[in-house]
């Protein structure tokens, strides 16, 4: 089977276009009703619901950042009552506070679907055991990818993360032919494998990889040790989870899906449409979300795209690879990492001064955090124990906050560089991955 | 009778022990004597120095973090088994002894030790007590 939904899947450019102004004109005026940080947002901007009649108006519209959402932590966003909320997942806020999503019955009902596109997309079926080695919980690969294997009918291992050698069991025993989790994982469950010897038990055929950033040279290595055929999926937990757009057999681009976002390439500085195929700020709306139905929602994506038809008789379009990013993000093990967090951090606690470096690394095919800070002048650091006490407390506070261990390493006052106008503080060793 | 003891937050890195001596060093400062606790991330640099106030002023000036603390400086014979004596009295008197370390003199047959306790006066009276002899920090500061 190659299309999960042939009809919408290969709709004319001409009838998605109108029935993407038909759902956008919708969900402005949805939004307008129900929530009030848009009313406000589109007010300052001179507009009214009626202003927006379709896809050519979507330029007057407002940009939305993650700050929007920050600010009206936790549900000030949500346009449906709680009521009407089934679903709660989190992400990484810009401080130590988390960005908060909501789903209705019909925005599962959506996201199931999109993710069963991209499964079939990747040439997934109901015979197929999908193995899920995403972080469940709080983060949206998990579940998200749950939700998909089910909709395709296909047996669907929550395997989650964690206990390699377990993991290296189920493939074998349960017989898992689709993976699903991060490329760095992939990578450390292929070492896995090759260590154990253990490749020709494998059943696994097709690997649908996504939440970070990876090469065509790490996608070559993931096929080697796994025996497997990848495809890259998109996601963020703002506009859904994965299944915002993913790879084709062509593997020439992820297909947006285009009746349920729109997608527009944007100059970073001007904010002006950039024409297809110059790389820009990555910005979505979503058209059919009940609940956090978010317009122009800047991503901060450095990426492409390309509106041409796909040799798969897909018309919709497809995002080129990310190449890196107009903010401070980091993806550390598929995990949002901004600075400022760490800083929070930091600041919360005596004895650490915010001055800081974080430094990302690739170890072992997994990615590290060390979290250097300074030791504050005041504190008395005269005592070993003292100051492995600050040092295991700084690292407690980070995984709770970030999401992510951290290796925190104290140093001398004085001793971490300092800026006068943009501070770096990040050092990241990771090569042609972010 | 405390003993002034400078302390330097050192980065585990090479040369970053030489950097903190060659400031001591350019400054004519004499070590009477010299600890470090090393982990694998950092490490504790311990002096005892004949002018105190004017070492931490010093490492100031040079944009060095140091501290002074206050510790207790113990005289026990030269022969084994004294410093088990020491550290047993203040066992036995329920005090805890954070760090220590021990340096022998020209000046006399006997040893010194530097005791880090949690409270300076109660180690010292039950040190003396027990007919422990105490170092005078300006004898220290004068070897």
């Amino acid at each position: 089977m190659k299309y999960w939904n042939q009809q919408i899947e290969t709709i004319s450019r001409d009838q998605l276009e109108s029935l993407q102004s038909e759902r956008l004109s919708k969900t402005v005026a949805h939004a307008w009703e129900h929530c009030a940080p848009y009313r406000v947002k589109m007010e300052k901007a001179g507009l009214q619901p009626g202003n927006i009649q379709g896809i050519n108006d979507l330029t007057k519209l407002p940009l939305t950042l993650k700050d929007d959402l920050r600010d009206s932590y936790p549900y000030g966003m949500f346009a449906v009552p709680m009521s009407h909320v089934v679903r709660i997942h989190a992400t990484s806020g810009t401080t130590g506070k988390q960005t908060v999503v909501g789903y209705t019955k019909g925005d599962l009902d959506v996201w199931n679907e999109c993710m069963a596109r991209c499964l079939t997309m990747a040439g997934a079926t109901a015979a197929d055991i999908v193995h899920v080695s995403y972080g469940f919980a709080l983060f949206t690969g998990g579940l998200g990818g749950q939700g998909g294997g089910e909709t395709i009918g296909a047996a669907t291992i929550p395997a989650a993360t964690g206990n390699t050698k377990r993991q290296l069991q189920m493939f074998t025993d349960f017989g898992s032919t689709v993976l699903l989790c991060t490329p760095s994982y992939a990578m450390y469950l292929g070492d896995a494998v090759r260590e154990a010897g253990i490749k020709d038990q494998l059943k696994l055929r097709i690997g649908v990889l996504g939440a970070e950033a990876w090469t065509e040279q790490m996608r070559g290595e993931i096929e080697e040790r796994l025996g497997i055929r990848c495809y890259d999926i998109f996601g963020t937990a703002e506009l859904m989870g994965p299944g915002v757009s993913c790879e084709c057999a062509e593997r020439n681009g992820l297909h947006v899906m285009e009746d349920h976002f729109i997608v527009e390439i944007l100059d970073p500085e001007t904010k002006k449409p950039l024409p297809d195929g110059q790389p820009g700020e990555l910005v979505f709306s979503c058209i059919t979300k009940e609940a956090l139905p978010l317009i122009r929602y800047n991503t901060r994506d450095i990426c492409t795209i390309d509106r041409k038809p796909c040799t798969c008789g897909r018309n919709f379009t497809r995002m080129g690879k990310i190449t890196g990013r107009t903010d401070d993000m980091l993806i550390i093990r598929g995990v949002n990492v901004f600075p400022s967090q760490v800083e929070s951090v930091l600041l919360g606690i005596p004895g650490a001064a915010p001055h800081y470096l974080l430094v990302v690394d690739r170890v072992s095919n997994l990615d590290t955090l060390e979290v250097q800070a300074e030791i504050n002048a005041d504190f008395p650091f005269d005592e070993v124990r003292r100051v492995e006490e600050l040092e295991r407390r700084i690292s407690a506070e980070l995984l709770s906050v970030l999401g992510v261990s951290a290796k925190v390493t104290l140093k001398p006052p004085g001793s971490v560089e300092r800026f006068e106008l943009k501070a770096k503080r990040v050092l990241d060793k990771r090569k042609g991955t972010n | 009778m405390f003993i002034d003891q400078i302390s330097v937050f050192v980065e585990n890195k090479q040369g970053a022990l030489k950097d903190i001596l060659k400031i001591l060093a350019d400054g004519k400062i004499d070590l009477r004597a010299i600890s470090i606790a090393d982990t694998s991330d950092f490490g504790i640099l311990r002096m005892i120095v004949p002018n105190p106030d004017g070492a931490l002023e010093l490492f100031r000036s040079k944009g060095v973090t140091a501290s002074k603390t206050q510790v207790t400086g113990c005289k026990l014979s030269d022969t084994p088994g004294s410093l088990y004596h020491v550290l047993n009295t203040l066992h036995d008197a329920g005090i805890s002894v954070e760090y220590v370390y021990a340096f022998i003199t020209r000046k006399d047959e006997d040893a010194y030790v530097i005791l880090r306790v949690e409270d300076n006066d109660a180690a010292q009276k039950t040190l003396l007590a027990a007919g422990h002899s105490l170092i005078d920090p300006h004898d220290l500061y004068g070897i």
